[in-house]
Formats: C-alpha cells, sequence, structure tokens
C-alpha cells in the first residue's frame, strides 16, 4: 500500500527566500507525524503546503499515492485544526461542525447523525447551539476537532493545535488527542513548538530547522541519539548538558577531560571503547548526572562537583554547576541533602553519554 | 485612561472642588459655542421678516411661525423655479440611495480581497486606490465633464452617481479592508478546506461579521454623497440639481428681499437627514470619519 | 479551467475597480496634466505648447489673491482647529459625566454640509443683523463687525466657520489618541510623583505624534479642497478677495471658459496635495506591510 503521505524533495520559496529546502518525509496509515522546531522553521509552512493552502515550488507531494499538485485543499482528503481554532463566529456550534458537509451538499440527515456522532465522541452535545464567543477555550478546542472529525479524512493536520491553552488544559487535551489516535487508527500530522507534547504525542518526529530537516526519528531515537547538537539542545527538558572535552586514549577506553574554573579539570573514563577525536563536545542528559547509589550500571564515574544553585521541583531537584565553561544540570532526588556553595558527590552515567564534533555539530557516537 | 485627578489635590479639597466647577464651566462654554449657530438657525426659521429686522439674532421668537419652512420646501426660488427644495431633496435621495450601495458593495468585495486573498501586486492596486482619496477632485472635473458627455450621462442623476461610485470607492475599499484585516487568515483556510470558494466564503463567514462595518460605511458615503456640493454643481442641470446645489441657489439667488428666514429654514432642511443620521447612529459616524486617519 | 477560475477569482474581481481608478483617477490626471500644457480655451487642445498657462498663473493677481489666501486660511484653519482639538479632548478626558453629551455636541458640525454651515455663518455674521446688531443691543454702540464684507478680513470669517465645522473632529481624533496612551506609563509617572500637567506635557502629549500627524494632513486636505465654504459665505467676494485656488480653478472651468488656466491651477493644487499627503501614505504602507 502507498504511504498516506509522501513527501520528495519539496522545496518551497517565497520570491528569493527559500523557506523550505529538500522536504524528504512519508507515513503510513495511522502514523502520527510530529513536525517540530522553534518559531520560523517552516513547520507550519510545510504544513499548509500539505494542506494544499501554499503551492509548492519544486518537488512533489503525495496523498495517499495521487499527486497533489494541483489538487484543491477541498479534493485533498484532508481535516485541518488551527492555532487559533478558526471557529466562524457567526455560526452556531453545529453549523460550524456541519458547513463543510453543507457546502459539498451532503444530505441534512447524514449531516445531522454524524453530527450527534462526533459531538458525543467529544461530549460537547450540550454546546451544540451556543455560538464560539461563548465557549471557553477548551470547548472551542473541542468544537475544532468535532469540525475535523465529521469530514472522516485521510489524513488530519494539526497547527499548534494546543498552544493557546493553559498549561492544565494543554496536558488534558494532548491526552485527548493522543486517545483520538489510538481509537480511530488515524493518519495525523500535528506541528508544534513545544518539544514534550513531540515527545508524547508522536510516532514519527520531523525536527527542523531553517527549513532544514534535522533529523527524523522515534521518539526514543530523537531523544536517545540526537543527530547533532541543534537537536540535542532542542528536545527534552531540562536540556541536554553539552560540555566541551578533551579526549585521551587509555588502552580500550577514553579519558574525558572537562576544564574547571579554578581547579583540576574533572575527568571521567568512558569504557565503551567508542572511537573519538581529541575534541568533542560530550552530551549527557540531567538524569544521567545523578546521586550516587541512585543508578545502576557498569559505566558509572564518580566525582566531586561545586555546586551553584539547587532547584528543587518537586519530583526531582535539580542542581546546577559550572563544568568546561557551561551551566550543567543534574538530576537528583528530591530529598537530596545538596546545598548551594558546597561541594557533592555526582554519578556521571558514561554509559549513556553522546559525543559530539565541536566544527560541524554532527553526533559521533 | 486611569484617573488623573486621584493622587493629585487630594489633600487640598477645596482647590480641587473649584476646579471641577471651572471644568464644567468651560466645556459648558465650548457646547454652547457649537450650538449657537443651530440655535440662531432654528429661532430665525421661527420668526417673521418684521420679527427679523426688529429683534435680536439671538432672541427667541415672540410669535412662531412656519411659513418660512413651508416656503423652504415648496416655493422659494431657486433661480427662475420656484418650487422649493422638494424636487431637489428627491434628486438627492435617487442619487445617494444607489450610489451608496454600489460602492458599499464594490468597497466589501474589495475589502475582502485585499484584506483575505492578496496577489502579487495587490498591495499597489490598494495604495493606488488610496491615494486616490486624497487628490482634490479639481483636478478630475474637466474630464470628467468630457467623459460624462462621452457617455451621455451629462447633467443627469445617473452620471452624478457614477461620480460618487468612482471616487467613494477608495473609502469604502479602505474601510473594508481595515476591518476584515483583523479576521484571523485561518478562518479562510478552514473554509477553504471545508469546501467553500472566494464567494462562499464571503457569504457565509464574512459577511455576517460585516454588520458594524457596512453602517459605517454606508453613513460615511451617505453623508459625503448628501452633503456633496462640487459634484453636484459641476456636473447637473437645472432638473437634476442635488438639494445642496438648490439651497446654494436659494440663498445666493440676487432677486427679490432677501428672506433670511427661508434661508435658514431650507439650510436645516438640507441638514436634517444627515443630522438625524448623526444622532441615531453618531457612533458609527465616528468611526468613519476616523478610519480614514487613524488606521490599524 | 475551475481551477484557473479558483486561483483568478480575487483578481477578477479587483479588476473593474482597478480599470475605474487607472482611468478616473489617473488617466484624468494624466489628461489634465495634458491640458495644463497646451493653450486650450473654451475647448480642449491638444497641442503641447509648454509651461504658457502656468506663466499666465503665476503671472496673474486673482491667483495669487488665491494663493496667499489658502496660506492664511490654511495655517489659521489647521493652527486653530488642532489647538482647540486638543483642548477639548483634554478637558474631556477628565472623567466627566456628561462626556457622551458633550462630544455629541463638539462634533454634530461634521454632520453638516458646508453648504449649511456657509449659509448660517454668513446670516450670523452679516453685519446689518447679525452679531453685530446683537453686540450694540448690549450697549456697546460704536461696535461695528463687517469682516464678511471687508476685503481685508473676509478670508477670516471662513476661517471661523471652517473651525467650528472641523475642531470637533480632531478632538474625536485627540480624545482617542489620549485613550490608546499605555495607562502602565501613566500609573507609573503617578507613583512617581509627576504632577498631572508635566504627565501631560511630558508623557502623553509626545506619545501621539502620529495623531498630530493624522489630524494635520487630514486638516490641510480639508484646507486645500475647500470650495463649498467659500461659495456659500462669499461666492469668492467681495470682489475676488476670497478666492481660493478651488474656487479660482472652478471659475476658470466654468464660468470663464478658460480651460488652460483650470487646468493649470488645477495641477498646482495637485501638487500641493503630492507634497503633504505623499511621505504620509508611502511611511503609512511602508510600517503596515513588516
Amino acid at each position: 500500500m502507498a504511504p498516506i503521505l509522501d513527501i520528495n524533495n519539496l522545496y518551497k520559496s517565497y520570491g528569493q527566500t527559500e523557506i523550505l529546502k529538500d522536504i524528504n518525509v512519508s507515513i503510513e496509515k495511522g502514523d502520527f507525524l510530529v513536525l517540530v522546531g522553534p518559531s520560523g522553521c517552516g513547520k507550519s509552512t510545510l504544513l499548509n503546503c500539505i494542506a494544499g493552502l501554499e503551492p509548492i515550488t519544486g518537488g512533489q507531494l503525495n496523498i495517499a499515492g495521487q499527486d497533489m499538485t494541483n489538487v484543491s485543499p477541498k479534493d485533498r482528503n484532508i481535516a485541518m485544526v488551527f492555532q487559533s481554532y478558526a471557529l466562524y463566529p457567526t455560526m452556531s456550534v453545529a453549523k460550524n461542525i456541519t458547513f463543510g458537509m453543507k457546502v459539498r451538499g451532503v444530505d441534512k440527515s447524514v449531516q445531522d447523525q454524524k453530527l450527534a456522532e462526533v459531538a458525543k465522541q467529544l461530549q460537547i452535545e450540550k454546546l451544540l447551539n451556543r455560538k464560539p464567543s461563548q465557549l471557553s477555550g477548551g470547548q472551542r478546542q473541542r468544537v475544532a476537532m468535532g469540525r475535523a472529525l465529521v469530514r472522516d479524512p485521510a489524513l488530519f493536520l494539526f497547527d499548534e493545535p494546543l498552544s493557546n491553552l493553559d498549561a492544565k488544559l494543554r496536558v488534558e487535551m494532548r491526552t485527548e488527542i493522543k486517545r483520538l489516535h489510538q481509537d480511530l487508527h488515524a493518519s495525523m500530522v500535528y506541528v508544534t513548538h513545544d518539544q514534550i507534547e513531540a515527545m508524547t504525542l508522536a510516532t514519527k518526529i520531523v525536527v527542523m530547522k531553517d527549513g532544514i530537516i534535522q533529523q527524523i526519528g522515534t521518539p526514543a531515537e530523537i531523544y536517545r541519539q540526537p543527530a547533532n547538537l541543534f537537536v540535542a539542545d532542542f528536545m527534552g527538558s531540562p536540556a541536554m548538558n553539552l560540555i566541551p572535552a578533551k579526549v585521551s586514549t587509555d588502552g580500550n577506553a577514553r579519558r574525558i577531560e572537562i576544564a574547571r574554573d579554578g581547579e583540576a579539570p574533572l575527568v571521567l573514563t568512558d569504557r565503551r571503547g567508542v572511537d573519538l577525536p581529541k575534541d568533542v563536545i560530550i552530551g549527557l542528559r540531567p538524569e544521567d548526572i545523578t546521586d550516587p547509589g541512585s543508578r545502576q550500571g557498569d559505566n558509572l564515574e564518580l566525582a566531586d562537583v561545586h555546586v551553584d544553585v539547587v532547584e528543587p521541583a518537586g519530583a526531582d531537584t535539580y542542581v546546577v554547576s559550572r563544568l568546561g565553561g557551561k551551566e550543567v544540570t543534574a538530576r537528583l532526588q528530591a530529598e537530596t541533602e545538596v546545598r548551594p556553595g558546597a561541594r557533592a558527590q555526582f554519578a556521571f552515567d558514561l554509559g549513556k553519554a553522546t559525543y559530539f564534533d565541536p566544527a560541524s555539530g554532527a553526533r559521533l557516537v | 485612561m486611569t484617573d488623573l485627578s486621584a493622587t493629585q489635590g487630594a489633600s487640598r479639597p477645596w482647590g480641587k472642588i473649584a476646579l471641577r466647577w471651572g471644568l464644567y464651566v468651560l466645556l459648558g462654554l465650548f457646547a454652547l459655542y457649537y450650538l449657537v449657530p443651530l440655535f440662531v438657525m432654528v429661532t430665525t426659521s421661527l420668526k417673521s421678516l418684521d420679527e427679523i429686522r426688529s429683534g435680536s439674532l439671538i432672541a427667541l421668537p415672540r410669535e412662531v411661525t412656519f411659513d418660512a419652512w413651508a416656503k423652504a420646501w415648496s416655493g422659494a426660488c431657486t433661480g427662475i423655479q420656484c418650487e422649493g427644495l422638494k424636487p431637489y431633496m428627491w434628486n438627492s435621495i435617487l442619487l445617494a440611495i444607489p450610489a451608496v450601495l454600489i460602492s458599499t458593495v464594490i468597497g466589501a468585495m474589495n475589502g475582502y480581497v485585499v484584506a483575505q486573498w492578496r496577489f502579487r501586486g495587490a498591495n499597489i492596486i490598494f495604495a493606488l486606490l488610496l491615494f486616490g482619496c486624497f487628490i482634490p477632485f479639481q483636478v478630475v472635473l474637466l474630464p470628467m465633464a468630457k467623459m460624462l458627455g462621452i457617455l451621455g450621462l451629462a447633467g443627469s442623476i445617473p452620471g452624478l452617481i457614477l461620480v460618487h461610485v468612482v471616487y467613494g470607492l477608495g473609502f469604502t475599499t479602505l474601510f473594508f479592508r481595515n476591518y476584515y484585516v483583523t479576521i484571523p487568515a485561518e478562518l479562510v483556510k478552514a473554509a477553504k478546506i471545508d469546501g467553500a470558494g472566494f464567494f462562499r466564503i464571503f457569504w457565509s463567514i464574512f459577511l455576517p461579521l460585516s454588520l458594524p462595518i457596512i453602517v459605517v460605511s454606508v453613513i460615511w458615503q451617505f453623508t459625503q454623497i448628501w452633503n456633496d456640493f462640487l459634484f453636484g454643481v459641476s456636473f447637473s442641470q437645472a432638473g437634476t440639481q442635488p438639494i445642496t446645489v438648490a439651497l446654494n441657489n436659494i440663498v445666493n439667488s440676487t432677486t427679490g428681499v432677501k428672506e433670511y428666514n427661508v434661508d435658514m429654514a431650507a439650510a436645516i432642511i438640507a441638514a436634517l437627514p444627515t443630522l438625524l443620521v448623526y444622532v441615531v447612529a453618531g457612533k458609527y459616524f465616528i468611526r468613519g470619519l476616523t478610519a480614514g486617519s487613524v488606521k490599524g | 479551467m475551475t481551477l484557473w477560475l479558483e486561483r483568478h477569482v480575487p483578481k477578477l474581481v479587483l479588476a473593474p475597480t482597478f480599470i475605474a481608478i487607472l482611468l478616473f483617477v489617473y488617466g484624468f490626471i494624466a489628461w489634465t496634466g495634458w491640458i495644463s500644457l497646451t493653450k486650450s480655451r473654451l475647448m480642449p487642445k491638444y497641442d503641447i505648447e509648454g509651461f504658457q498657462q502656468y506663466d499666465r498663473l503665476f503671472a496673474a493677481p486673482r491667483w495669487d489673491v488665491a494663493m496667499n489666501n489658502l496660506y492664511i486660511f490654511g495655517a489659521l484653519f489647521i493652527v486653530i482647529s488642532m489647538v482647540l482639538g486638543l483642548l477639548l479632548a483634554i478637558l474631556l478626558d477628565q472623567k466627566i459625566r456628561t462626556e457622551g453629551v458633550l462630544r455629541t455636541i463638539y462634533l454634530y458640525p461634521m454632520a453638516l454640509s458646508m453648504i449649511v454651515t456657509g449659509t448660517a455663518w454668513k446670516w450670523i455674521l452679516n453685519p446689518g443683523l447679525g452679531l453685530e446688531k446683537v453686540v450694540q443691543g448690549w450697549g456697546f454702540e460704536n461696535f461695528t463687525f463687517d469682516w464678511l464684507v471687508n476685503p481685508d478680513y473676509a478670508i477670516y470669517t471662513i476661517v471661523i466657520a471652517a473651525v467650528w465645522q472641523a475642531s470637533g473632529f480632531v478632538m474625536a481624533l485627540f480624545l482617542a489618541g489620549l485613550r490608546s496612551v499605555d495607562t502602565e506609563i501613566i500609573k507609573a509617572a503617578q507613583v512617581d510623583g509627576i504632577p498631572t500637567t508635566r504627565i501631560y506635557t511630558a508623557i502623553i502629549i509626545p506619545s501621539m505624534a502620529p495623531i498630530f500627524l493624522s489630524a494635520f494632513i487630514v486638516l490641510s486636505h480639508l484646507a486645500i479642497k475647500s470650495f463649498d465654504l467659500v461659495i456659500a459665505m462669499t461666492n469668492g467676494g467681495p470682489g475676488y478677495a476670497t478666492d481660493l485656488p478651488a474656487t479660482y480653478m472652478y471659475a476658470m472651468a466654468f464660468s470663464r471658459g478658460d480651460l488652460g488656466q483650470a487646468a493649470s491651477s488645477a495641477m498646482i493644487m495637485m501638487l500641493v496635495v503630492f507634497t503633504i499627503v505623499v511621505p504620509y501614505l508611502y511611511s503609512e504602507l511602508r510600517t503596515r506591510n513588516d
């Protein structure tokens, strides 16, 4: 079976400025593809290209095996949920949901039946006669989803649908979208700048920057094996610690030497036998720098570190120190006794470390 | 605005009270300045000519008479004809209604395109249109007279309608454009995906939202067209003159005795429709006035 | 075909307006410009003869008077309307209980035709039975006020009527401007103990610079186009003492049958408007495209 969405060598430019460069992505039916990146990276433009709201400059875009170049949005068999929800302000909720069917001349009885189904599914039966202005943010969000659901499309498109909601509601709706995806086995493309949303929702993530795809992979791949410094820094919260270091060989092991202000360098040993150049940037997630004894592993390195700031976060306590000229965050247990200004012993899990080339930013190991 | 008077003067309440009184007196005096001409017009129109000659300008009429009104309406001379303002009022209505409607409808469509369906060059067209609002109309007077002759519309009401529509389009387009740019572009995108086209989106989504700006546009165009004198005096002839031209002819006719009471009654009659609109829908009138100058 | 239509409908909708504007505005300006370079009199001639009409125009005493009047009228009208409008706006901004009513009163003249305004003021200012008589009636027997028929002062009566008509509009502009000033800045200034008058002169009024500009543009535009008011009040007289470029142009075009002079005077008016409005529109459109 053909991929539900297949993008080959897609280019998009406005006049002289290239917005999207050589985009290649494809997803199968049932995939949840998340396009993530900082603002201005081209992710929304790419979504608009998929929807047909923006013409593409070069390359090919297929939906369900069909070339979409000359197909207008309404004939692409897609539905879209927008950041501002884009509910038609003068129409009731029910009319908002059925507008598309009405335009297409769907039978009134079919319209009513589908409306009832969707309203039940999203628990908005009581809101059907209200105007959008009388709804809360979360309710508007549901109506916008309802409008997409009645279409029963080949592909759902979401353009930052949760960014206008407050933090608590955002988490709830995130779960709801995930549940919908599981229940419907639908294919979805979802744009966000929030890497947590990307991690929690996606079956496949595309990380973008400046109109170029940085990495495509499952959430685990993106998290554990980021393709370059940008992806490593962008995905994960708090961000991955990226510390400049010098490497020397000691038999099969590698000595990783990290400079410190006013004291001897911190030396850690990676015993995995990886092949490294002399200068690297070592990447360690905060959870891979932790209290001694709380972690098992065959490549744990213990070291004393000067503590600058302690930030209790409820479930964990984050501790910031200065290593290799960078602020380095460690994730300790909540009940840690570590105090700012004192020294403390941390366990560095070198078995989880990744290494990057300082010049190109690409991942080495 | 926050209360500027709250923090100051609290320690000297008497000074503050005196200041407030002074403020209200000053505002009242200004109100008088704006109202006196209207007051004089109304009282003069209700006096007899004898009383006008003997009494004071600002005195109330000793004896109220509506003769001047009757004459202004149906007997005053605008030159050789002495039919009052009645036929010219009718001309102005016949002229204003189609011109207002046509320019508003076209302006709405234009504004919708310029705000929501931008294409290469749309901004240039909008700039050209906007500049057209500002030209002194004297610069188009001569060729327009010639053009109306060519079209066979010289001296006719349809000719005047054409003129008012063409030179009103810049404003109506501006009104609708500035209103429609505030509507998120995502609405059009959503409707496109729902399968609606250009006209369907306008009809089902934009038009139902447009009542306030339609009112603004209609009021603006109506006041402009009703109050216009330059086009009226340049492009009409004896039977097709709008009311402002007829009023000027009554007031400035040099034959016979000067009947100030008739002049004033005629002026009030000519002003009534726009005054009425102002009183009923002043909010929209002000929005139209300011839309051309404070944008955004 | 349907896809083509779908893509080009917006252009098709705008096309009639575009063509109309091109013809009726820009084409007409070009035509007038052309005629201004010919020897046209009663009928248009199309042989370009150079700038003779402009030489004639600048040599004509009547045009001289008209331009002079425009400077006097324009300057006084703009300055007085602005000062009065700003004053009224600041006064109204002091939490006045009857603000709505007062605003309605200050602004209603703007809804009137200039012919109506002119008719009213012509009557009020007429030397025999108007204001003069009222003041004499108060006991000032020797009071005279004959500006309306005095060639040296008649232009100022036009200013009085024009200010009466337009100052309320300037008030509305400024009031909207005062209300749009960031209240947090004002609160901060109050907390700092800055007196109210200083808050106005140092914070609020400077932040309204764009509104001053808007008001200036609108008023100067009104001044240049002023035609109806002069016709209604003085008909350009006494003699041609209150002629403005607009009335000059009209007289040349429709009563003197001198198309060349009408066209060249119209082009000069156009030029004046151009120098004021184009930089303004340009900056407006520039900032908006960002």
